[in-house]
């Protein structure tokens, strides 16, 4: 394990290498309801490199959605307030005028959603509308503009896209009206997608391939991917980095392998037992006992501890999100002594194993 | 088809069909079309597939919620639309069945304890403290502080108002759930404990299950046996290590094979089969084969012949015309 001294400061993590795309610091929501303002998220940092596949995982209500959508400035109208920064390739999204946002959004920042039917216009057809978002951000010609849109429909692997580019979204299933909308997310080239449970409405065979989709194009375009999703299979499959989340803070930043295999924070190793797959069949599964706090009674110190095996005194204390060496975070000041276990440890004994080897 | 009804079977299926007309009225759809299986008293029978698969609307069909269009469907050997309306009736409440979404099943302005009370009282079981000491013991049962009683669904995490809706079907004291993506609606977190607690009132009570969800991990942590369904038929049956670890059909090996796993890559083996489209229209499935669209495997007898439903391994079914025993030849 890395023997890197731990960030003692408050104000958590210095800006982003120089080779970040984005850099999120100190990022916090709050929204006005009846019941007064409340924080829904706060303390958000983290980095995304060109490139990058970062899965943002955590149940839900942590502040997957919200934290993807303040990138965008998309948040909803009761917003009472934004605070921290985005930077992002040189601009701050968090304070950025609202023309600059729009230059953006679209164009080098594109984000698609778990529910394709409603982010598409019924009444047009589907490659007016991926020409529209071509057009509005470059001067493209219409035929140019028609031109394109075909390639990137062949690229999202849409089967004869001559016949389906004058398609309606309801005539297309919903595994191709996901295609539709990558399609239509990355036709500007954007360096950033954010994807909001792209494949949790789909089936597994669909999911599979919308998957593998998002990575090939990543990989090819370099274009960084930020995949929202509770299910830490389809980060595993599709990322190279996982933050957790919980009750709307960053708990744990690790490239993929070592969250699975070694997870720091006692939350991200609870979920990973919980899951069935990993559990020996018919046995008891190991769980986490009670609930997320609730966002207007949140505890002081760690956000987890009512629920933590390894709660103690100094627990209560404000957790930063420390240094952990090998480009991992934790906010755990505990993260040293623990031995928590992660994915192999029950993998060994279960079915998964079993399921990998088959034909 | 399946031998005689074993004696052991708390439910048998013959040939089900059940049909749905389209809102236009112009079409069928053959939501299931033709199944035949049965479930074993005291076990966990899962049935696993994609989405209009027909999973739904067999659990529906299974506790008569929906009225076969053919077929039979038999509980401990006997037809119960055969019955007298009455003791039709009283016989439903031995089968009761439980569905995703536990907002859907709880009247938002009816307490807890109203909710778990409401069953007894429809069925006008015992005396008021009688009926109030069952269900206190529900839901002590499914781990819920009688406290909870006076409060409303709106003031109740998901996870216990899935133990609130497992309550009320406790109740009633029945022989079979069916449980229709009970934990889809679920954080992951909670998830173990609703499974963990399925488990163990099978235990205590000897309770049978029809598990229905898409999500195979669930099925095969929970599950003796699981079906995969395509298109309104079954394409293969067996035990879940049979099917799970060798599995016969086409369509259950790429159904596994998409499982995201959450293993770190060195472990995650590269042999995923990814599959073509999607699933056809039940309102026009394919003829003969109804998975051949998208088999890698589908010769020119795919599309001419229904593959026999073939007890080809003991105890493991399947309907594929290719399908072998995996000892007699690569796979
Ligand atoms: N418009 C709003 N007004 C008030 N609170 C909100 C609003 N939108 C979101 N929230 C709250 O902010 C928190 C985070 O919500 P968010 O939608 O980001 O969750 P999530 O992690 O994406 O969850 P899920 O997995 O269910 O999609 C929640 O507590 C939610 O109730
Ligand atoms: N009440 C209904 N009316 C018309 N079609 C229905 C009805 N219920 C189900 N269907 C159709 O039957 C098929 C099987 O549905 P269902 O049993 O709900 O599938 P699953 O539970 O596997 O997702 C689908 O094509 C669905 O649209
Ligand atoms: S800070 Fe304490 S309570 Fe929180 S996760 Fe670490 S050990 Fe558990
Ligand atoms: S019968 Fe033919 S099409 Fe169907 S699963 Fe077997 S090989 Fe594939
Ligand atoms: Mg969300
Ligand atoms: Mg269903």
């Amino acid at each position: 394990m890395a023997t890197a001294q731990p960030a003692q400061r408050g104000s958590e993590a210095v800006a982003g290498g120089p080779q970040a795309l984005m850099s999120v610091r100190g990022l916090g929501i709050r929204f006005k309801t009846s019941l007064g303002v409340w924080q829904a998220t706060r303390k958000i940092d983290f980095d995304i490199a060109p490139g990058e596949r970062v899965g943002i995982v955590g149940e839900s209500g942590c502040g997957k959605t919200i934290t993807g959508l303040s990138i965008l400035r998309l948040l909803p109208n009761n917003l009472a307030g934004l605070d921290g920064s985005i930077h992002f390739d040189g601009t701050d999204l968090a304070s950025c005028s609202t023309r600059e946002m729009r230059a953006i959004r679209g164009r080098r920042i594109a984000m698609i959603f778990q529910e394709p039917m409603s982010a598409l216009d019924p009444v047009f057809t589907v490659g007016h509308q991926i020409a529209e978002t071509l057009r509005v951000h470059t001067n493209v010609t219409r035929e140019e503009a028609r031109e394109r849109t075909l390639e990137m429909l062949r690229r999202v692997g849409i089967a004869s896209p001559e016949r389906r580019i004058d398609d309606y979204p309801h005539q297309l299933s919903g595994g191709m009206r996901q295609r539709v909308m990558i399609a239509a997310s990355l036709i500007c080239g954007p360096q950033l997608l954010i994807a909001d449970e792209p494949t949790t409405a789909l089936d597994v065979t669909v999911q599979a391939q919308i998957l593998e989709l998002l990575r090939d194009l990543s990989e090819t375009s370099n274009t960084a991917l930020m995949l929202i999703t509770h299910d830490l299979g389809v980060v595993a499959e599709t990322c190279t980095r996982m933050i957790t989340m919980y009750a709307g803070e960053v708990i744990e930043d690790a490239a993929v392998d070592d969250a699975l295999v070694r997870p720091l924070h006692p939350y991200t190793s609870g979920l990973l037992r919980s899951l069935p797959h990993l559990s020996p069949r018919h046995g008891k599964l190991p769980s986490i006992p009670g609930r997320v706090p609730s966002i207007m009674d949140m505890p002081n110190g760690c956000r987890f501890k009512a629920r933590c095996a390894h709660a103690v005194a100094g627990c209560e204390k404000e957790q930063a999100l420390l240094d952990a060496g090998n480009g991992r975070k934790v906010r755990c000041w505990r993260f040293r002594e623990l031995e928590l276990p992660g994915a192999l440890q029950h993998a060994a004994t279960s079915p998964i194993a079993a399921m990998v080897a088959s034909p | 088809m399946t031998p005689q009804t074993a004696d052991n079977a708390i439910v048998s299926v013959r040939d089900l069909q059940v049909g749905f007309q389209t809102t236009d009225r112009r079409a069928v759809v053959k939501a299931v079309d033709g199944v035949s299986f049965d479930v074993r008293r005291g076990e966990t029978f899962g049935i696993i597939g994609e989405s209009g698969s027909g999973k739904t609307t067999i659990g529906r069909a299974l506790v008569f919620l929906l009225k076969p269009s053919g077929g039979a469907i038999l509980h401990n050997g006997v037809d119960p639309l055969a019955m007298p309306r009455q003791q039709f009736q009283n016989h439903r409440r031995d089968y009761q069945i439980i569905f995703q979404d536990p907002n859907a099943a709880l009247n938002p302005r009816m307490t807890i304890l109203s909710s778990v009370l409401e069953p007894l009282e429809l069925a006008r079981a015992g005396s008021k403290a009688e009926r109030l000491q069952r269900a206190h013991e529900a839901m002590d049962r499914v781990g819920l502080p009688l406290d909870l009683g006076e409060r409303y669904p709106h003031q109740l995490s998901g996870g216990q108002k899935q133990r609130v809706v497992i309550a009320r079907a406790l109740t009633l004291r029945p022989k079979m759930i069916v449980c229709d993506e009970v934990v889809a609606a679920l954080d992951m977190s909670i998830r173990g404990d609703v499974l963990n607690l399925f488990a163990e009132l099978q235990r205590d009570l000897g309770l049978t299950y029809v598990f229905i969800t898409h999500d195979l991990a669930v099925v095969s942590h929970i599950s003796e046996r699981i079906a995969v369904m395509y298109l309104g038929r079954f394409v293969e049956l067996g035990p879940t290590e049979k099917v799970s670890e060798h599995p016969l059909h086409p369509y259950t090996r790429a159904l596994l094979s998409a499982e995201p796993r959450p293993l770190p890559s060195t472990m995650r083996g590269n042999n995923r089969i990814v599959l073509q489209g999607e699933i056809p229209s039940p309102i026009d499935p394919p003829s003969g084969c109804r998975f051949r669209t998208r088999c890698q495997y589908a010769q020119a007898v795919c599309a001419e012949k229904t593959p026999d439903w073939r007890e080809l391994m003991p105890d493991h079914w399947v309907a594929c015309h290719f399908a072998h025993r995996p000892n007699f030849s690569p796979n």
